[in-house]
């Protein structure tokens, strides 16, 4: 049976991961390779760097940061942050990424979502919605949840998958941060609007709110940064959680 | 030396960093006359069917000679999928014809409830011992990504259901394919590379 998958998430910024890191027996805290390699020992399915350098030199760090991860680990990797043309995309798949997320870019230009699956296959092409609740709808916000558009997260999903996206990492802003579960009405929504893999993100805080978002979410995998790194939930006690509760996991 | 052949069929960079980990020597061949000094042949991929076509009459020829020789020959993914006659996937074009059998869509019951593509880790039912499955357990998971599959034959080593049963590792001699990705499978992905690489001489 397939199994739900947990993703973390490394925020990565200048090639030091910069959201506060609490683990032991870690040479450098801020070292995603290092932490990388924690969390495989731990069993997670799969990586997401989230690059959230500002500046020129970016690509080049993001580049370096990608080979040092990509380096000893063989399960899947993805990259996002900033990729907003197809030479973004092209060198962090030549540095070692399996998939690249597409948030804002692909909304400027959904075009690239097609761009890039012809290249590499839609396997390789995330995109990430970021949405808030407003009334009955959940309303697509781009440039790190800042800047609101006009789409609806159900109906932007469903053309993202027309194009050729492989996958959809959907975060909730209302609950990114927050710590009160993830949110499992509009996960649903997009779940059970598109054929393609869901991933649910943010809000992520005790096991049970991982049981929820596939259950009642119906997501396909579920990613968190936070919660991991500040290691109160180790990979391996979460999913032995999740299959004590009946829901199949990679132990 | 084992030839990496490059179809366009997607990014090779993490089957070559996998089989430098397992300590294989890998080169991409430019021209079908380059695979004849492959001791072995890995025919990897994603993507639609249609990509094989560009391995044309010339390559196809030195791939049934490696193969008669003899020699090894791995598909992944989607050249696993080439080693059989066809493809649901792209009617008009023939396989490798290695492996008996036509590949198809993945169709679970609707209510399963399950999605298409197949995304994700799923278990390796191993129904039969052969060196390319050597030293796995049973119900191991593995990482896949694909909507066609190969049919459960006389070749199938390990099966994997999601709505329905397929043939997730195959061999027939010196042939063998896996439908999941053994360069994303931690550590039993590597031992799927190490096996195959024993039986190359």
């Amino acid at each position: 049976m397939l199994s739900k998958r947990i993703i973390a998430c490394l925020d990565v910024k200048n090639g030091e991961v910069v959201k506060g890191i609490n683990f032991e027996g870690l040479r450098s805290a801020g070292d995603p390779a290092e932490l990388a390699r924690r969390y495989n020992r731990e069993g997670i399915d799969e990586l997401v760097i989230l690059d959230i350098t500002a500046t020129l030199e970016r690509r080049q760090a993001l580049a370096d940061t990608i080979r040092a991860v990509a380096k000893e680990l063989f399960i899947p990797l993805a990259v996002g942050g900033g990729i907003r043309t197809e030479a973004d995309a092209a060198a962090a798949v030549e540095a070692g990424a399996d998939k690249v997320s597409l948030n804002t870019a692909a909304l400027k230009q959904p075009e690239l979502i097609t761009t890039l699956a012809r290249r590499y296959g839609s396997q390789a092409v995330v995109v990430a919605i970021d949405a808030k609740k407003d009334g009955d709808r959940y309303s697509v916000f781009v440039r790190s949840g800042t800047t609101e558009t006009n789409r609806d997260a159900v109906e932007w999903a469903r053309e993202a998958e027309q194009r050729g996206a492989g996958e959809i990492l959907l975060t909730s802003i209302d609950r990114d941060g927050t710590r009160a579960g993830f949110h499992c009405d509009m996960t649903a929504a997009v779940s059970t609007a598109v054929s393609i893999p869901v991933i649910a993100s943010g809000g992520a805080g005790g096991l049970d709110d991982f049981v929820d978002v596939f259950t009642s979410g119906a997501a396909d995998a579920a990613l968190a940064a936070s919660i991991f790194h500040y290691a109160e939930t180790s990979v391996s006690a979460l999913k032995q959680h999740l299959r004590g509760r009946g829901i199949p996991v990679r132990l | 030396m084992i030839a990496l052949i490059d179809y366009k069929a997607g990014n090779l960079t993490s089957v070559r960093k996998a089989l430098a980990a397992v300590g294989a020597e890998v080169y991409t061949p430019e021209r079908a006359d380059d695979l004849t000094r492959a001791r072995g042949i890995i025919v990897p991929g994603v993507g639609h069917f249609a990509a094989t076509a560009a391995l044309d009459d010339a390559w196809l020829q030195q791939i049934h000679r490696h193969v008669a020789d003899g020699k090894a020959l791995l598909g992944i993914c989607l050249g696993m999928q080439f080693l059989y006659e066809s493809s649901e996937e792209a009617p008009g074009l023939r396989g490798l014809g290695l492996l008996d059998g036509a590949c198809f869509r993945l169709r679970p019951p609707a209510a399963a409830g399950l999605k298409v593509p197949h995304v994700g880790w799923n278990d390796l039912d191993l129904v039969r011992p052969e060196t390319i499955a050597s030293q796995i357990p049973n119900h191991s998971q593995v990482y896949f990504t694909h909507s066609y599959v190969a049919p459960v034959t006389a070749d199938t080593v390990a099966a994997t259901g999601h709505g329905q049963t397929f043939a997730s590792v195959a061999q027939r001699g010196r042939v063998a394919g896996v439908q999941f990705h053994p360069e994303k499978s931690g550590d039993v992905g590597l031992q799927f590379l190490r096996n195959f690489l024993a039986t190359v001489h």
